[in-house]
């Protein structure tokens, strides 16, 4: 791939591949929109440019070949869709075995409980750098059945997983629209424009207040920023299990957002000790002294406590929007609760 | 011993992560020492005597960081060897982005963090383009799009480097930087070993001394900015 990058003009080399532009633009380079191939650009460039890029000739153009092979790479997403995650057990703090094979598919959500502390970073950070039993938990993680290979263990186009915490928060000076639409050139897509939308589109449906493409993003409210980063979580990254850690009640419809991971094929791994969020999981990893201790399944009787707890949370939030309103509450609410 | 050189602007993560990285290659019983660079002061070796770690700091004063760090790092390693360290890592705060400790054939890491906006990979000159591990810290407050995002803006900038994230406080991600630390090479001197890029060239009339302002006083290699409107 490398040797007619090289020789063919830069001017055609951009128009079919418009991403090479960013390149020279990052370089601060100007004036490269030329009829002269990459070696003979930068053959042409004065040693004073070359010093200011902190790159000698030679150094620039193997990054650039680089460069093009890795956005190429990217645009062409060859990577392998991720179906299946597999832990196979290693042991716990005290050393004792874990004995469990467990594999996590497309479409689960599966809750990791235990007090902090007790092993959830480790886990996750096993399942990142795809651990093959060489980590201090002795794990090994498969990846669609069978074992990674070793180049896929560092690179960005390859992380598993995406993070989503109540201390996380937007930092960037740009309007929803500008902010989703970069993350989208990020990914290489083709249909920026639509795909910008529908994650516009699908965080107001899970945000209880809306707000619109012109709203810088942080001056979002804590529910709405929540209900952006999980839509545009579900429909731009590109990682394959997406990790919640807890989500709040307030603000962001929680049971839309699990559907919507869910239908975007996302593993759902939730950190969460609230009963509502644990029992929308169908299964629950216990986490104790470093080790998996168990998985437990969620049972009939827990998805129809399920029903019940929703319930209680529906008349909690009614009764939350009777306060913003200015409502007073002065009536018996027995009845609500059915008590 | 092996080298390191870890380097990264004020402030991204660098004594954390080196700290986090430190504490996984300790439970494999390695012998470890620090050098920490910096300009006017630092505290960053109490923290890591704090973890019994030994740590020498080269403070350059009103001398260029990087020309001082130059002229310094084979004594350092002439040090780590007679304290018989596995591993001897080099911390340097790169305080105008243009150059770097990075040394031809010695692992160099450069840390940047999420906060600093999506513009700062390609800011940054030889200490980030040149690296060959970028570690982005402080991924934890930032959204998970501006990760991403920022992940890309770095795999643009230095398209050969890897990039891994560490959380700087839980250390999530630094056993696998310590791996990657663990397999460099192993070094004697840093005899005719090279610089990856060229320092400034310097040496004009300020470097010498000079205080007043003003086209008489400018002497020796300079560079004026363009004023279309002057000429
Ligand atoms: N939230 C968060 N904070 C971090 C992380 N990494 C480092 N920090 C914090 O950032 C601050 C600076 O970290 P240092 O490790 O001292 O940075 P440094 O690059 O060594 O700084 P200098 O040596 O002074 O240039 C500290 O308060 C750290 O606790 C991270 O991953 N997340
Ligand atoms: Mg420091």
């Amino acid at each position: 791939m490398s040797i007619p990058a090289l020789t063919i003009p830069l001017r055609e080399m951009i128009l079919k591949y418009p991403y090479l532009e960013d390149f020279f633009i990052s370089l601060g380079l100007k004036d490269y929109h030329v009829d002269l191939s990459c070696a003979e650009y930068v053959d042409q460039l004065s040693d004073g440019q070359i010093e200011d890029l902190g790159m000698d000739r030679e150094q620039l153009i193997s990054n650039y070949t680089e460069y093009f092979q890795k956005m190429a790479e990217i645009a062409l997403r060859t990577t392998e869709r991720v179906r299946s995650i597999t832990i196979i057990g290693g042991r716990d703090k005290t050393g004792q075995a874990e004995n469990l094979s467990f594999t996590m598919k497309t479409g689960d959500i599966i809750c990791v409980v235990g007090p902090t502390g007790s092993g959830k970073s480790r886990l996750l950070a096993d399942i990142e750098c795809l651990a093959q039993r060489d980590t201090p938990t002795g794990r090994q993680i498969l990846i669609n059945d069978s074992v990674p290979n070793e180049d896929k263990r560092f690179t960005v186009e390859h992380k598993l997983i995406a993070q989503l915490s109540q201390n996380m928060n937007f930092i960037m000076d740009l309007t929803v629209q500008e902010f989703i639409t970069m993350h989208a050139e990020s990914r290489m897509i083709e249909n920026v424009e639509e795909t910008v939308q529908s994650v516009i589109v699908c965080a107001n449906e899970l945000a209880g207040e809306k707000f619109s493409l012109d709203t810088p993003v942080t001056s979002l409210s804590g529910g709405q920023s929540r209900a952006l980063m999980i839509a545009d979580t579900a429909l731009l990254s590109s990682s394959p299990i997406v990790l919640i850690d807890e989500i709040e009640n307030a603000g962001v419809d929680r049971e839309k957002s699990l559907e919507l991971l869910v239908k975007e094929e996302k593993i759902v791994l939730m950190s969460t000790h609230d009963p509502i969020l644990a029992l929308m999981g169908h299964k629950r990893m216990v986490i104790k002294n470093g080790g998996i201790s168990q998985i437990v399944e969620t049972c009939a009787q827990e998805r129809s406590n399920l029903m019940l707890l929703q319930q209680f949370d529906g008349t909690m939030i009614r009764l939350r929007n009777m306060i913003r309103s200015g409502e007073k509450i002065d009536f018996d609410i027995k009845n609500l609760f059915g008590l | 011993m092996k080298l390191v050189t870890v380097s990264g602007p004020p402030s991204s993560g660098k004594t954390s992560v080196i700290l986090k990285a430190i504490e996984c290659l300790k439970q494999e019983s390695y012998k470890i020492g620090v050098i920490k660079f910096d300009c006017l002061t630092t505290f960053d070796n109490i923290l890591y005597e704090k973890v019994d770690v030994p740590v020498k700091v080269g403070l350059s004063g009103n001398l260029c960081p990087d020309h001082f760090f130059v002229s310094n790092i084979g004594d350092c390693v002439r040090w780590g060897l007679m304290e018989n360290f596995d591993l001897l890592i080099s911390e340097s705060a790169g305080l105008c982005n243009r150059c770097s400790p990075h040394i031809k054939d010695i692992l160099a890491v450069c840390v940047i963090d999420c906060l600093a906006g999506v513009n700062t990979p390609k800011k940054i000159g030889p200490m980030l383009k040149l690296a060959d591990i970028i570690v982005i810290t402080k991924g934890d407050i930032v959204s998970q799009a501006e990760r991403e995002v920022f992940f890309f803006k770095a795999k643009q900038a230095n398209p050969k480097a890897m990039i891994m994230s560490v959380n700087g406080i839980t250390g999530q991600g630094a056993f696998d930087l310590s791996r990657r630390l663990k397999d460099t090479v192993e070094i004697a001197n840093l005899e005719l070993k090279r610089l990856r890029f060229t320092m400034p060239a310097a040496l004009c009339s300020y470097c010498l001394g000079e205080t007043q302002i003003g086209e008489d006083y400018q002497m020796g290699n300079l560079k004026k900015m363009d004023f279309e409107v002057f000429s």
